[in-house]
């Protein structure tokens, strides 16, 4: 197991928004966690990414500890967090945002060569990359944070709600690039997602959360077929 | 040749004011706190330029060396109060005000001691080039020499902060955590170190500012200087008239407060010195509250 994750419990204040979470992915498998609003995936994925501070449990990553690590330090062990609703700096340019993503690697050539290949996934964002970021669409805004997080050569990838306001055809898109990229990247993905369905129709395996804890986990397709997890998500 | 002559005058006040403003609006981005020890730190690094000239002998070099020891010295404060100031008042109705006041608190310290190691009585740095101004057709103008030349370096030192801020990856980071330190952080810069960056490089603009308006003067500055409480007054307005977020916006609202000045002194009357600034404030905050660059154009800079 790549990511391990056991009896983690993160407060805020005294709320307490994840509740003795054990969880673990695989390395190259794709993780959905689901469950409704407040049910503590955003907490959950920025504990893991290092943003928020966990009040107890065991974070490791490839074997290692990466309990209580800063995000910047995080960047550098192959985990890229991409949070919630488009995370891109709207007065940067396209092309600064991407570059952004590969700062701390210092190296002009591993950065032309990054940039080259985020611009093959999303010839979007090729096409305007000196414009400014506040310029684009909400979808090619996901492509761009996704992309950014991309520049950082992840191992781990850390994604919350990337389908958060957008067209449902637009949805299918990102959803289906987040599938490729796992299988063709070797990419160990993360995917918190409202939208239960589109999510547990790309991922391997499913993880249902419901108040700060976790109520269910299976392969993704099983989760589907579970007529609790049917009634109470995916509304039908 | 009087118009030109108090556009001259005005712009190379407006270029110290300019300076000071850039400062203001540095550490405004870094930490989100409007420093007004700012003045201090201009006057501490103007002694440091004092006794780097005394030393040295050449006031192009003393000016780097002010620099430095500005730039020193506000990342000093920006790790010892202000990280700690942050953390400890991170809650309560002080909160938002706390850094703030800290700041005033620390321009008085600041000003006792520099009183207790220079003494109160006045120093004076001999400008590098006269400040008799320049004589053309028989009249002699009010700008000088040492005024072309301020306004030379100032634009130059502009410059380099303008590559550095939009072609460096320094500068990228510079503007991400600005803007975004959460998204900055996740893309692996170190946000911390970069604030501190931001507050060393409002110390170095502060010590030029300093040391401009002191040669610019009279040349003569002590720790109760006017100068100085003129210049805190000047680069927070143009500050404040750009929009505080912006570079670009801190240069245009010092030209524009220099300039400004400049004419009502000339063609109004000389004794509004202390009244003109703050007539411009309040009528910047009554009508563009946001500043002339408005706040979200002007983040661009």
């Amino acid at each position: 197991m790549t990511l391990n994750v056991s009896n983690l419990t993160v407060h805020h204040g005294a709320i307490c928004a994840v509740n003795s979470v054990s969880l673990a992915v695989p390395t190259g498998k794709l993780a959905a966690i689901i469950g409704s609003n407040g049910a503590g995936k955003t907490t959950l994925l920025r504990t893991l990414s290092g943003l928020n501070k966990p009040t107890h449990g065991k974070i490791s990553w490839m074997g290692e500890s990466i309990l209580g690590d800063k995000p910047e330090n995080l960047v550098r062990k192959g985990i890229s967090h991409v949070s919630e609703g488009k995370s891109v700096i709207p007065e940067l340019t396209v092309k600064e945002n991407l570059e952004l993503g590969a700062i701390w690697r210092r190296n002009k050539k591993e950065l032309s060569e990054s940039l080259e290949q985020v611009v093959s996934i999303f010839p979007r964002l090729g096409e305007r990359l000196v414009q400014r970021a506040d310029t684009l669409s909400g979808g090619e805004r996901q492509m761009l944070a996704i992309g950014r997080a991309l520049m950082s050569r992840p191992q781990l990838l850390l994604l919350d709600e990337p389908s958060l306001g957008l067209a449902p055809l637009v949805v299918e898109q990102i959803f289906q690039t987040i599938r490729d990229l796992t299988t063709s990247m070797r990419l160990t993905v993360v995917l918190v997602e409202q939208n239960a369905m589109g999510a547990l129709k790309i991922a391997d395996l499913g993880i249902v959360l419901n108040l700060g804890k976790v109520v269910a986990v299976d392969h993704a397709d099983a989760l589907i077929a579970n007529p609790a997890v049917r009634a109470a998500y995916l509304g039908y | 040749m009087q118009l030109l002559n108090t556009f001259l005058i005005g712009i190379t006040a407006g270029s110290i004011y300019s300076l000071m403003a850039i400062a203001f609006v540095l550490v405004w981005r870094s930490t989100r706190v409007i420093n007004f020890a700012q003045a201090g730190m201009a006057l501490l690094s103007t002694y440091f330029g004092y006794e780097a000239v005394t030393r040295i002998g050449s006031f192009w070099l003393a000016l780097p060396i002010a620099m430095l020891g500005g730039a020193i010295f506000a990342a000093l404060v920006e790790i010892i109060l202000m990280r700690l100031l942050v953390k400890h008042s991170s809650s309560g109705p002080i909160a938002a005000v706390a850094p703030i006041i800290a700041t005033l608190g620390l321009l008085g310290l600041i000003r006792s001691l520099i009183a207790m190691n220079w003494g109160g009585q006045d120093l004076r740095i001999l400008p590098p080039v006269s400040n008799t101004g320049f004589t053309v057709n028989g009249e002699t103008l009010v700008f000088s020499p040492l005024k072309l030349l301020i306004l030379i370096t100032t634009l130059v030192l502009m410059a380099l902060l303008t590559i550095l801020f939009q072609r460096t990856n320094l500068g990228l980071s510079l503007r991400a955590s600005a803007y975004a330190p959460e998204i900055a952080r996740l893309s692996g810069i170190r946000v911390d170190l970069i604030r501190t960056l931001g507050w060393a490089l409002a110390g170095a603009a502060g010590a030029v500012a300093g040391i401009f308006q002191t040669v610019n003067g009279n040349g003569n500055f002590s720790p109760d200087s006017i100068e100085f409480s003129l210049l805190l007054v000047s680069g927070f307005i143009a500050a404040v008239i750009g929009g505080l977020d912006s570079l670009l916006g801190a240069v245009i609202g010092g030209m524009f407060l220099g300039l400004t000045i400049s004419f009502v002194l000339m063609y109004i009357s000389g004794g509004l010195f202390f009244i003109a600034p703050f007539v411009i404030l309040l009528a910047i905050l009554f009508v563009r509250p946001q500043g002339i660059i408005g706040a979200r154009a002007g983040r661009r800079a």
